[in-house]
Order: structure tokens, then C-alpha cells, then sequence
């Protein structure tokens, strides 16, 4: 039987970090996509975790996304545009501690609207904590062809690394 | 290396359907992974149901994002897992039913089920029986629509 679940691609940041990290030109020959990552960033800023923004196709426009976020005390809820996760890790945090992440995209080449399954967690030697699951949308009827991510403030720093997966359902 | 996740079935909709089966099961893989996305033609509640029982069996927990805040509630001695609910936009959820086919230990469900423009589901689901689970039914309260997509996986511990 062929290969279903297969890797497309990885990205691992080097010593010089990166503003952002991309997956072009995916294949058109899976059923589904799923994203692995592990991140974190040198940026800076006042609350307890950093945001990181989902491009899809090159942009953020048409996403959205809804949150059950739990952060070691209370649990949440929200929604927003466009599509990012609350849940990155950066100086704020325990050092050498980087975020856990996973994305999956069912029927990426479909021409209906996206939807999109995620789930994060950014943990901390600290009060403060963060896991994150959430639904996300592109308004779009486009096959995805490019997925990327990149913190609101600041780079990725070196260690920062993300899989692309393809899986077939035939 | 041997291929060790692999898809069993997948059932897309031409038209309308209030549910999808996937039946003859085998017993030859370690866990079971069913991933759905699609649209509904109203608001309700997905629900799963294994090999045909329609007894009292069943019981759900969620843990339920809807945009506004954050609650938990469940279901017990149920005839199906509930889930919880699709909307009429595009939708999806990935169940995992982890060692499916032992005949010791009853079955367990871990289901995220993400509802772009109303929910984020965490819904863990647990059916009383000992039996190898064989066929899986996933059904709504009202119809899937066309395009509506579920495939079953399979993976192999070894």
C-alpha cells in the first residue's frame, strides 16, 4: 500500500532566527495537511505569551478563528481575525522553552471554505500558562497552496522548527 | 518501514444523508482515526454509534468554547455518543478511538470538534462495551450535506 501519511517538508530555524516560516508550492496530492511545530520568539512585550499569525496562501486576510483557551486558572473563550494562536512562547518565558503546536487541514484542495482544527500549548516555569484549542476558518475556495506563521512582535529564534505532513485518504 | 497509518475507508457525500456507516471493520490495526469535514443542513448534534447497539450505553463529556466564554457539560447511559454541534458553514472534527479491537476493556473516544462560527469542542466519549468495535456510524440530528467527507484510518502500533 502506498504512503498516506507522508512529510512534505521541514523548516528549522537557524542561529540568525527568521521572521517568519513558510511551506510553498504543497503539493496537490494529499486528502489532508497537518502541522507539526514547535516555536518560539525573540520579540517583545507586556503580557504573558506572544500571538503568532496563520497566513494561508500567502496572507491573513479571510481567516478567523474561536478560542477555548485555559490558562492554569480560568478557562475562556473568544473569537477574531484573522487566524492566530495566543499560545508562542518568548523572552517573557522559561528559557529554552518553546511552544507545541498542531494544525490539521482536511480537504486542503476543496473548493468550499476551509476549516481548520488547531491546538497549542505554551508552557511555562511560571503562573502564567497557556493551551489553546481552536477552530479556524479560511473563507476561501481556493486550494491552500502556502502556510506560514510568524510572530506578531520580533523572529523566530534558532531551535524554532516545523513539519508539513500530507495525508492521502486513498 | 511498513506503513503504519492508512486509510480504511472514505465516504463522500453526493447528496443529502442524516448519516455515514463505516461497517466490516477489521481487527488488524491498533487505533482507529476518523476525520470529518462538511456541512450540515441545520443547527444540531454529531453523534457516533459502534456495532449497531442501541442500547444505553454511551456516555459524552465536552469541554465547549463558543466564542464567548468557556463551559463543560455530558451525557450519560446514552444510546450514541453526542458530540456536539455542526453549523450550516464548513465544519470539522478528528475522532481518535484508540485500541478499538480488544475485547477486555471498554471503548473510548477523544473527539476535537471545531465548528468555525459557533464552537471549539473537546468531547471524550465512552462506550460500555467489551466488544471489538466493528462498524462505526457517525449520524446528525438533521442531514449532512453534499461534499461532506469522513474518511477512517487505521494505524498500527506495529
Amino acid at each position: 500500500m502506498a504512503t498516506t501519511y507522508e512529510a512534505i517538508a521541514t523548516v528549522t530555524v537557524g542561529s540568525g532566527g527568521a521572521a517568519s516560516i513558510d511551506f510553498t508550492s504543497i503539493p496537490a496530492t494529499f486528502t489532508d495537511l497537518l502541522v507539526k511545530l514547535s516555536a518560539r520568539s525573540n520579540g517583545s512585550g507586556g503580557y504573558d505569551f506572544q500571538n503568532m499569525f496563520v497566513k494561508i496562501n500567502g496572507a491573513t486576510t479571510n481567516g478567523s478563528t474561536r478560542w477555548l483557551r485555559g490558562n492554569g486558572s480560568s478557562a475562556s473563550s473568544a473569537s477574531d481575525t484573522p487566524i492566530y494562536t495566543t499560545a508562542l512562547n518568548y523572552p517573557l518565558s522559561t528559557s529554552n522553552t518553546f511552544n507545541n503546536m498542531e494544525l490539521y487541514f482536511p480537504n486542503y484542495l476543496s473548493s468550499n471554505n476551509k476549516s481548520i482544527s488547531i491546538d497549542a500549548v505554551a508552557e511555562n516555569n511560571a503562573t502564567a500558562a497557556e493551551a489553546v484549542l481552536q477552530a479556524g476558518l479560511w473563507s476561501n475556495t481556493n486550494a491552500i497552496t502556502e502556510i506560514g506563521f510568524y510572530p506578531n512582535i520580533g523572529s523566530f529564534v534558532q531551535h524554532s522548527t516545523a513539519t508539513l505532513y500530507g495525508i492521502k485518504n486513498s | 518501514m511498513p506503513t503504519t497509518y492508512e486509510p480504511i475507508a472514505t465516504n463522500t457525500l453526493s447528496t443529502t444523508a442524516s448519516s455515514i456507516e463505516f461497517t466490516s471493520i477489521s481487527g488488524s490495526y491498533t487505533d482507529l482515526v476518523l476525520v470529518g469535514e462538511g456541512t450540515v443542513s441545520t443547527e444540531t448534534t454529531l453523534y457516533l454509534q459502534f456495532n449497531s447497539d442501541t442500547g444505553s450505553n454511551y456516555s459524552s463529556t465536552y469541554l465547549l468554547g463558543d466564542g464567548s466564554a468557556a463551559s463543560s457539560g455530558r451525557w450519560s447511559s446514552q444510546s450514541v455518543i453526542y458530540l456536539y454541534n455542526w453549523k450550516t458553514g464548513r465544519n470539522n472534527l478528528i475522532c481518535q478511538i484508540n485500541n478499538y479491537s480488544n475485547t477486555t476493556t471498554n471503548k473510548t473516544t477523544l473527539t476535537r470538534l471545531n465548528t468555525p462560527s459557533g464552537y471549539v469542542v473537546a468531547n471524550v466519549g465512552l462506550w460500555r462495551s467489551t466488544s471489538a468495535i466493528t462498524s462505526i456510524k457517525i449520524s446528525h440530528g438533521a442531514n449532512f450535506n453534499s461534499t461532506t467527507q469522513f474518511t477512517l484510518y487505521g494505524i498500527k502500533a506495529a
